[in-house]
């Protein structure tokens, strides 16, 4: 459905998109992770036709987003980071004028704005004017628009931001709701939400793809070394000690101050047993004894770290050159 | 079309769902009603004289109340219309509807002569407004003077041209107060282009003079319909919306 082929993206001499690559099958919903400016919106904007690419290509159900971008855009919804609507428009006017410049035909429109208010729930709202209403009906009017004239594609820049816990819900089970169906790209900083929606993720770094995996797979690389949380009451110093011989403890942590540290172990060793009795022996108290699962946040703060510190070297390197 | 249609409807129907289209409405009615009073009373002060003196004045209603409208209303409409274009793409830019607006399927040119018809539109209904004085003039058993249908046409001619220039200024940025105080500042130094003609000598005094807004109203005002003049305007238009619609594609190369 979507191939996105060596696409790099400079604003003057700033790259905000550096030769990414990537496919997106039919009916996949596919995650964009990536810190703040890594070039997941300006991606977005290439696929939707908003501008070209530096250069690479991206072509949507075959056809390149630049030289057929109306085509192109007939096929995609899109909702853009901070919901950009008409807020001296109301609710229902602002939808048909959507179905209208969507090319569906007069007896279609209505059909189409009446099909969207209700999946998106915005009966309450229809008669009102769109600078009247919460953020989070607004999110759901954004996402109307996107929905209207059935697209194959959906594109959602950070669709639950700034929601309250139970309207994220909702709009996470109404994007699940299209899997298979529809495509769907979704960008978002918030990493439950893509492990919990997406069956493949992309993660975007600086400009530049650092993984393409799906959720599961990319956990299950992390979790050959473990980590463990203990809290104890003993003397800093002594507890390092302490502990730091221990079976099975590759290296300790710093104190955060309160008596917390973080273990590095042996992959796949059940040490807890041993470290609660070194503690016990020494007569220290024992508060926390916690194993650190690898989530994707370890997984994103892993890639996303490597990277800068790669392309930090490398600019070292650059100036001794010089 | 139908985006073209679609993109009108919009952009004429949030003319007036915003207080803009009022506010630029009733002070430019008012001050314009104003210009008509004052006209018709110096007539009817003359008239008057006139009667007295039939011998010395010669008065006609197309040179004592109907040009110097024309004249004045232009004027009100040099300050009035930036306003109207000002929003047209720089508030689009501003609240990031443009990025919408600019991946639904639309072609530039539907977008931009849609929101340019919208502009006339709102002018058109301003300025047809201003029909209740010839009713008035009927009404009190006046004919109307025929200079008055060229005079419209002049009116509604410049003001397309102001409208055309608007838009282009109001696509290059995206703060409508930059939009309109630039779009006023180009319309006023077009106006005034024929005032440096007398001193930049014979060759280039009359491309200036050829340029300047107003000189080729002046023929209209008073009742004369020049094919050149008409050339004048609608080459201006196309020029000023030829130009937006580059600027439009123009995000489709930068950077």
């Amino acid at each position: 459905m979507i191939e996105v082929d060596h696409i790099s993206k400079f604003f003057g001499p700033v790259p905000a998109v550096r030769d990414v690559t990537f496919q997106v099958g039919k009916g996949e919903i596919l995650g964009f992770l990536g810190p703040n400016g890594a070039g997941k919106t300006t991606t977005m904007r290439i696929l939707t036709g908003f501008f070209p690419p530096t250069s690479g290509s991206a072509r949507i159900g075959g056809l390149d987003v630049f030289e057929k971008s109306l085509e192109v855009r007939k096929k995609i919804g899109y909702l853009p980071e901070n919901v950009p609507l008409y807020k001296e428009m109301i609710v229902e006017d602002y939808l048909k004028f959507v179905a209208e410049v969507k090319g569906l035909d007069r007896s279609q429109r209505k059909k189409a704005v009446g099909q969207v208010v209700e999946t998106c729930g915005l009966e309450p709202v229809i008669k009102r004017f769109i600078r009247n209403i919460s953020k989070g009906f607004r999110q759901r009017v954004g996402l109307a628009q996107a929905l209207i004239g059935d697209p194959e594609l959906l594109i959602l820049d950070e669709p639950t931001i700034g929601l309250d816990p139970k309207q994220i819900f909702d709009i996470r089970n109404l994007i699940r709701s299209y899997a298979g169906e529809k495509t769907i790209i979704l960008s978002t900083h918030i990493l439950p939400e893509v492990s919990m929606i997406c069956e493949r993720i992309v993660i975007i770094n600086q400009g530049r793809v650092v993984a393409v995996d799906s959720p599961e797979n990319l956990s299950s690389e992390l979790s050959g070394s473990g980590r463990i949380r203990l809290r104890t009451g003993g003397p800093a110093e002594d507890v390092r000690a302490k502990l730091a011989q221990v079976d099975g403890v590759i290296s300790l942590g710093e104190s955060d101050g309160q008596g917390s540290f973080v273990i590095e172990i042996e992959p796949k060793e059940e040490i807890q047993p041993r470290l609660a009795s070194a503690v016990i022996e020494a007569g220290w108290d024992l508060y926390e004894l916690t194993p650190i699962a690898a989530t994707l946040e370890d997984i994103f703060i892993n890639l996303v770290t490597q990277e800068s510190e790669e392309a930090e070297t490398v600019s070292r390197e650059d100036v001794s050159d010089e | 079309m139908s985006n073209f249609w679609a993109v009108f409807k919009r952009e004429f129907k949030v003319y007036f769902t915003s207080p803009i289209a009022y506010a630029v409405m009733i002070i430019f009615l008012v001050t314009a009603g104003y210009f008509f009073f004052t006209g018709i009373s110096y007539y009817s002060m003359l008239s008057f004289q006139a009667s007295q003196n039939p011998q010395i004045y010669k008065v006609n209603l197309s040179d004592i109340v109907m040009n110097p409208l024309f004249g004045n209303i232009s004027v009100v409409m040099l300050l009035m219309l930036p306003a109207l274009t000002m929003r047209l793409f720089a508030e689009e830019k501003k609240t990031g509807t443009y990025e919408l607006l600019f991946t639904y399927p639309l072609r530039d040119v539907e977008v931009l002569l849609g929101k340019y018809f919208a502009a006339l539109g709102v002018f058109a209904v301003m300025v047809g407004l201003t029909g209740v004085y010839l009713i008035i003039l009927l009404f009190f058993g006046k004919s109307i003077p025929d200079v008055v249908l060229a005079g419209y046409l002049g009116l509604f001619l410049m003001g397309a041209a102001f409208l055309a220039l608007g838009i282009l200024v109001s696509a290059m940025t995206e703060n409508q107060i930059v939009a309109s105080v630039v779009s006023f500042g180009l319309l006023l130094i077009l106006w005034l282009l024929s005032w440096t003609s007398s001193m930049v000598g014979p060759q280039l005094g009359k491309v200036f003079e050829y340029l300047s807004l107003i000189k080729h109203f002046n023929n209209f005002s008073r009742g004369l319909l020049d094919t050149a003049d008409l050339a004048y305007y609608l080459c201006f238009i196309f020029f000023f919306l030829f130009l937006t619609l580059r600027v439009l594609e123009s995000k489709r190369w930068r950077g």
